[in-house]
């Protein structure tokens, strides 16, 4: 998917990969990130 | 010396009309959308005592089948019954919802539970012939009418307590205005209260201790319990002793979410390792907040409600008897707040870190334990299955340290992990339900080093973006041995003085 140009939210989970890192790699491939939060979904 | 873990008790309560009153899903979905389709269907998704019992997850839970032949066994596990399958294991039972409300009510010093007169009288059979709930059937009282218990229903007073959807009891609440004591927060106390006595009373025989013999209580369950001055005041430490008659001890909670049992555990050890103490017990209750909380799910995919149970243990720790495993209280490792949140930085933190200041490699811990919800549980909700996800990032690291192939990955999950066998109800995966089969296994011979890594979601209070970690290993005990830095003789003590004054006399002279 392209992400360049694109609103993105970003939910991480605390077993797997955090918001905050979801949300770099998102700002990276040129997203703008409204909103990144992480999880917990047990 | 290194404090051990003398016993270990693991309760489920089975609780299919909790599900419906008070699991926060479902009461949510009443409050917000309560013509959905979930609600229409739901009672038609709900197990039977029996099918629970029958679950082979469940029967892993209390003792009476290993982790290996639960992983042995093909997928999906709910629709395999254990055959001749017991109430009773060899760490604890599985309670059905009748019992449990007279325990309820047997928890309930306030008189705010009201149970129905003949129901009562049911209950009071059952209880004098059970070992564990003997001792309470005279807490039991005599039963109140129906109407009377309706009336409080109806009225918003109580909140009611129903079998098979019929109102057999109520809980009413503590205050007129304040939320902390409303029917729904005691309902919801008792019922961690009553499901941490079950585990209390379980562990008593277990460990083989006098309950004289305890001296103090930690309970590190997820609720609060408190009034609208103190919301989190506690305490259920002491509230479950009272009931279950550990007459000679105090005690305290302690809260870190998933991670509180962990931090509890520790904390145990610590007071047992200073002298404080001799004998420390851990317990908790289960959460009837978290029934059913996946079952929107579960229904959709034409499951069972797979969260049908509450959930409840307790360690006993004690001095080193040269027999029990040892906590290894050298071995902690934490994730501090300036840790990052990275998977790698947490697992290098309280995996990586602790095992190298040890001198240890990955592959010398024999087994793992992070969460262990069963995955049966969580993967229909999207959340996948979380102990293998968290073996999978400690053999990443392993990898990345030169430990561990790229390739052997997989045989890595297999060989150092469990698969999980917890119910969903928040702190109790949190790597304790390792220690029943690792005790056995450690006084066997069969195993000698586990990791207990308890992670907890703090950001869920949103008082902080972090989450926590905190570990430490569990090993065989190798036997009584004595404390070298308490059996220093004075002679010793004059020899290192004399040492450290011609130690001193010669730099002097040097000068």
């Amino acid at each position: 998917m392209i992400l360049k140009g694109r609103k993105v939210i970003a939910i991480g989970d605390r077993d797997g990969i955090p918001g905050p890192a979801i949300e770099e790699c998102a700002k990276s491939a040129g997203a703008e990130v409204v909103f990144a939060s992480t999880e917990c979904f047990v | 010396m290194y404090p051990v873990i003398r016993g270990v008790s693991y309760v489920l309560v089975h609780t299919p009309d909790m599900v419906l009153h008070n699991g926060t899903t479902q009461t949510l979905e009443r409050e917000t959308n309560s013509d959905s389709e979930y609600l229409k269907v739901i009672r038609n998704h709900l197990r039977s005592y029996d099918d629970v019992i029958a679950y082979p997850v469940n029967q892993t839970y209390i003792g009476n089948i290993e982790p290996e032949e639960l992983a042995n066994l093909e997928r999906p596990w709910f629709n395999k019954k254990v055959e001749n399958a017991n109430r009773y294991g060899k760490f604890g039972e599985i309670m059905p919802e009748d019992e449990f409300y007279g325990l309820i009510k047997s928890c309930d010093v306030f008189d705010l539970v009201r149970l129905e007169k003949s129901f009562t009288q049911n209950l009071k059979i059952k209880f004098e012939n059970s070992n564990y709930l003997k001792e309470l059937s005279n807490r039991l009282g005599e039963g109140s009418e129906l109407e009377e218990i309706n009336k409080l229903v109806e009225n918003g007073v109580a909140e009611g307590l129903y079998l098979d959807d019929k109102l057999v009891g109520c809980v009413k609440r503590a205050h007129e205005f304040d939320i902390n004591l409303s029917a729904h927060v005691i309902t919801e106390n008792l019922a961690v209260k009553a499901s941490g006595v079950l585990a209390a009373l379980h562990i008593i025989e277990k460990a083989n201790i006098n309950k004289e013999d305890i001296d103090y209580i930690i309970e590190c369950s997820e609720e609060a319990c408190g009034d609208m001055n103190q919301r989190g005041g506690g305490n259920f430490a002491k509230a479950i002793g009272e009931i279950a008659g550990l007459k000679n001890a105090t005690g305290c909670d302690v809260r870190g979410f998933c991670a509180g049992p962990t931090h509890a555990l520790l904390y145990a050890s610590t007071l047992i390792q200073s002298k404080v103490f001799k004998n420390v017990l851990v317990v908790a209750g289960g959460a009837t907040a978290k029934l059913g909380m996946n079952g929107r799910d579960h229904v959709k995919k034409g499951m069972p409600i797979m969260e049908d149970v509450l959930g409840g243990f307790a360690i006993l720790v004690s001095e080193n008897d040269g027999v029990n495993p040892v906590v290894r209280t050298d071995s902690v490792g934490k994730h501090s707040i300036g840790a990052g949140a990275s998977p790698q930085a947490v697992i290098e933190a309280i995996v990586a870190q602790p095992l190298e200041r040890l001198n240890l490699k990955f592959t010398d811990v024999d087994k793992y334990a992070p969460e262990m919800q069963n995955p049966e549980v969580t993967e229909p909700a999207g959340a996948g299955d979380v102990p293998t996800q968290n073996y999978k990032m400690i053999a990443a690291l392993a990898v990345k340290k030169g430990q561990l192939e790229r390739s052997q990955i997989n045989e890595f999950v297999k060989k150092h992990g469990y698969v999980g066998y917890a119910p969903t109800q928040g702190h109790v995966p949190s790597g304790v339900p390792i220690l029943g089969f690792a005790r056995e296994k450690m006084l066997k011979g069969e195993m000698n080093r586990v990791m207990i890594v308890g992670k907890g979601s703090l950001f869920l209070a949103r008082m902080t973006n972090l989450f926590d970690g905190i570990s430490y290993l569990i090993e065989k005990n190798s036997g009584i041995y004595e404390d070298k830095k308490e059996l220093i003789t004075k002679d010793e003590v004059k020899k290192m003085v004399a040492e450290a004054l011609k130690d001193f006399a010669s730099h002097l002279l040097d000068e």
